[in-house]
């Protein structure tokens, strides 16, 4: 299972749980089993969050494939000026 | 969707030159067409009623009056847009809260800052539409305002929504609050950390908003038809955003706005976002003529998107030896009148140059009475920098360590954990700080009341959605259709040379030009440093897509295996003559065969680029203090990047000084000025004043290149790093000449004066 980290912003709305094993192959099973797990997160996932799998970002990547012992680092979309 | 491709080294013949720029021509003859240039017969002049008031409801708006006027055609109020609920939606691959949208774009149930659109009139000229703007009767009622960023996180302060609650906080929070929401980065031990510590520096900073300056205003030329359809000519930095945000703002199809756009007179990250536009497609839709908006200068300043003020506390503790045990900082950003300050990315950035085990980084967005901040430069990113690496230059004063030589103990280098998460790839942070203790710059002597400033940043860069498409001609020369605007930064050039490169033919065979929304699918906005390494990966791909056709077109004409077919230096010829032998075929002989021998030559790519390089910079300035004026000088500068791969060097060049330029407007004069009324007092460059030529030296530039191992030529992006470090490392050379630390900016006669006042009678 992937090792899935949150970054301290997203502790209010898991209940303040930063780290969870899940069985997610890509990305978008993850943030479906993550806004079942705590429906709050649901509405910030495809929002504000990108994901950094095995340190390499992916931003508005829905279908990049989580590696079964991959780590997966939620973090927040950059946009820029 | 195309795979990514990845960096591979090999000996180039045109990235890396400076050939002159496709648009180099148009724009020194005056032939370029900029938003306000764009003209249809029949069109009218739109303009918008703005708020003098900071913060009130309104009770009424009556345009009957304004409608009678002769000459007026069209009036457009908060009643012409539908509601939005306040909930994020998509536009391409941004997700926006139309709430917020619709409600900056023209008020509705309160007016928020001085500015805010209340109204807008479309009529047969400028003046008779002003005319009609006064003619408008509204009733308000007067609210108390906040525009001070710490005021507004008070309790008891004026509230602009009453219905916001923060964000970010469990348990939710009984009351309502300007704070929109709060963040929190964070890894290690920070208490653990700041036991470590020999030596501890705490230190509160204060910043003012800032505007992005583009000497072009918003201008924008809307045409909607009898049957539905919009045309909009506009300059932006995203022509498809703007679609989107238009079509859902007016409750169109997004295929029946097509946008075209317009040259660009800067940008900077303030052309992001719908301010006229949906306005003049409503004013065309009622008024059944083309309507052309261009905002006045006063308009800019009072109405559209500057970066945002800040309060920033940071604090750092280091051993004896110079090694940082622990950082923390508190970033509070004015957001202006709807939540979204770049805080989050303020956060991420503030110390993420360096190689730290315990570190904690709150965020606060707060709504205030003043205009939506917009996107500037590497957003946000400056301000919480200006903190850190000013309290950074102070540790090492106090431990006796050389700047750059502090930096290189506790610098970030590949694998280095990020306290926002993931760890660094391969970034050249360490080789900016060599090159810059290398550079003359940095040993050169300095004269009394002379001062020596060092300053680094970090951005992230981001690729994203992309498209472009090439296609052969019949005489063998190129047409290459970009969905990325070029922001006046030379992209063109860039894109067509790597095109060429990958062709083997000369640049000036390809002509690169930006298409309407019509002609690709979406691009997200040229912004974030993105356009040379996403738009570039989409180019090359197109490029080899092309190329791989043209073998299999020579393979057949030919009458040879497709692996006997190498493209080399801009023709089909044998791989090997053991192989096959063939005659070769250049690019105009296949290109003029191609309609004959299957149809033309295209290649395109539509893709969602990932694996953008983060970019390091680190800055040297010199500076001298007149301490009877407290005037400060810039008397050199000198701006150190690893930028991954400069395809174009002049326009990487070009960047690198138009940051550090307008860094050092940021740090000496620039703000926002508000009376006690909370009504801005110097919409203009008269009063709001932005460096010119001569006051600044010449910007030299260090070019560092540490490939990206995910882009073809390793390109990293270079647009918004070089803003980050210049009000740090200047404040940081004033402390240098006078030994007074400046903590708030701008850094302008009156304060700098004050500061050398203040600490005299502190030593008396």
């Amino acid at each position: 299972m992937a090792r899935i980290v949150l970054s301290g912003t997203l502790a209010p709305y898991t209940d303040g749980v930063l780290e969870l094993q899940l069985d997610v192959a890509n990305v978008r099973q993850l943030f479906q089993a993550l806004g079942e797990r705590y429906p709050e997160l649901r509405d910030h996932l495809e929002a504000g969050i990108a994901v950094a799998i095995d340190n390499e970002i992916y931003q508005d990547a829905l279908l990049q494939p989580i590696g079964r012992d991959s780590e997966v680092i939620l973090i927040s979309k950059i946009a820029g000026g | 969707m195309a795979a990514m491709l990845k960096y591979e080294k090999k000996d180039l013949k045109i990235v890396g030159t400076r050939p002159p720029r496709p648009d180099g021509v148009d724009k020194v003859t005056g032939r370029a067409r900029f938003g306000a240039d764009y003209n249809l017969p029949g069109q009218l002049i739109g303009k918008v009623l703005r708020s003098p008031h900071a913060h009130a409801r309104i009770k009424s708006i009556d345009a009957s009056a304004a409608l009678t006027l002769a000459g007026v055609k069209a009036v457009v109020t908060r009643d012409d847009f539908a509601e939005m609920p306040d909930e994020m939606a998509a536009v391409g691959e941004l997700m926006i809260n139309f709430r917020d949208v619709t409600r900056n774009m023209m008020a509705r149930e309160k007016v928020l800052y001085d500015g805010h659109p209340l109204a807008a009139v479309a009529a047969v000229s400028e003046s008779v539409a002003r005319a009609a703007l006064a003619l408008i009767e509204v009733e308000y009622e007067i609210l108390p305002h906040v525009i001070d960023v710490v005021e507004a996180m008070r309790p008891g302060a004026p509230l602009l929504n009453e219905n916001q609650y923060t964000a970010g906080v469990k348990p939710k929070p009984d009351h309502p609050s300007n704070v929109a929401k709060r963040l929190e980065f964070g890894c290690g031990d920070v208490a653990a950390g700041f036991k470590q510590a020999d030596v501890i520096i705490a230190r509160e900073f204060n910043t003012k908003p800032v505007h992005q300056g583009y000497i072009e205003p918003q201008a924008c030329l809307a045409s909607y038809s009898a049957d539905g359809q919009a045309e909009l000519w506009t300059s932006t930095q995203g022509h498809f955003v703007f679609r989107a945000q238009c079509a859902k703002v007016l409750q169109m199809d997004v295929s029946k706005i097509r946008v075209t756009p317009t040259e660009i007179g800067g940008g900077f990250g303030g052309k992001n976002n719908i301010y006229n536009e949906a306005l003049a497609i409503a004013l065309s839709r009622k008024s059944n003529h083309p309507v052309k908006m261009v905002m006045t200068r006063e308009e800019v300043f009072r109405g559209t998107g500057p970066t945002p003020g800040a309060n920033v506390k940071v604090k750092i503790g280091c051993t004896k030896d110079g090694k940082i045990t622990a950082a923390e900082a508190e970033l509070n950003f004015q957001a202006g009148a709807f939540p979204g300050s770049p805080v989050n990315q303020a956060s991420m950035c503030a110390f993420t140059r360096y190689d730290l085990a315990n570190v904690r980084v709150v965020g606060n967005d707060v709504v205030v009475n003043r205009p939506k901040v917009a996107a500037y430069r590497a957003p946000g990113a400056p301000i919480a920098v200006f903190g850190v690496e000013s309290v950074i230059d102070e540790m090492a004063k106090k431990l006796g360590i050389d700047p750059i030589e502090f930096r290189l103990k506790n610098a970030a280098k590949e694998g280095t954990q990020t306290y926002y998460g993931p760890k660094l790839g391969s970034i050249g942070y360490i080789q900016t700080l060599e090159a810059a203790r290398a550079h003359p710059h940095y040993s050169a002597p300095l004269g009394p009341n002379q001062g020596r400033g060092v300053a680094t940043g970090f951005w992230f860069n981001i690729g994203n959605e992309t498209t472009c498409s090439l296609n052969l001609q019949e005489d063998g020369t190129l047409t290459l259709n970009l969905g990325t605007v070029d922001v006046a930064g030379g992209s063109r050039a860039a894109m067509a040379m790597m095109v060429a490169e990958e062709l083997g033919i000369e640049f000036e065979r390809v002509r690169p030009f930006v298409g309407d929304t019509s002609t690709l699918g979406f691009n997200f906005l040229t912004a974030g440093s993105r356009s040379t390494f996403a738009s570039g990966m989409a180019c090359v791909i197109a490029a080899r897509q092309v190329i791989e056709i043209l073998r299999q077109r020579v393979a057949k004409i030919r009458e040879v295996p497709l692996e006997a077919v190498a493209w080399k230096d801009g023709r089909a010829q044998p791989v090997d003559a053991s192989v096959a032998q063939f005659a070769p075929m250049s690019l105009p002989e296949i290109a003029r065969m191609a309609g004959k021998t299957g149809g033309t030559v295209a290649g395109h790519a539509e893709i969602n680029a990932q694996g953008a390089g983060p970019g390091f910079g680190t800055h040297i300035v010199d500076v001298e203090v007149d301490r009877q004026t407290g005037s400060v000088k810039i008397l050199r500068y000198t701006v150190v990047q690893d930028v991954g791969k400069a395809i174009h060097p002049a326009y990487v060049e070009g960047q690198l000084q138009g940051g550090a330029v307008q860094g050092i407007g940021w740090a000496l004069n620039e703000e926002y000025v508000y009376g006690d009324d909370g009504v801005l007092q110097n919409p203009g460059f008269l009063d709001y004043r932005i460096p010119v030529a001569s006051d600044l030296p010449r910007i030299d530039t260090v070019i560092v290149e540490v490939p990206n191992p995910n882009h073809p030529y390793g390109v990293r992006g270079c647009g918004e790093v070089p803003i980050i470090s210049p009000m740090a490392a200047i404040a940081n050379a004033i402390e240098n000449a006078i030994g007074v630390r400046l903590l708030q900016q701008p850094f302008s006669p009156p304060r700098v004066l004050k500061a050398i006042t203040d600490a005299a009678a502190a030593t008396r």
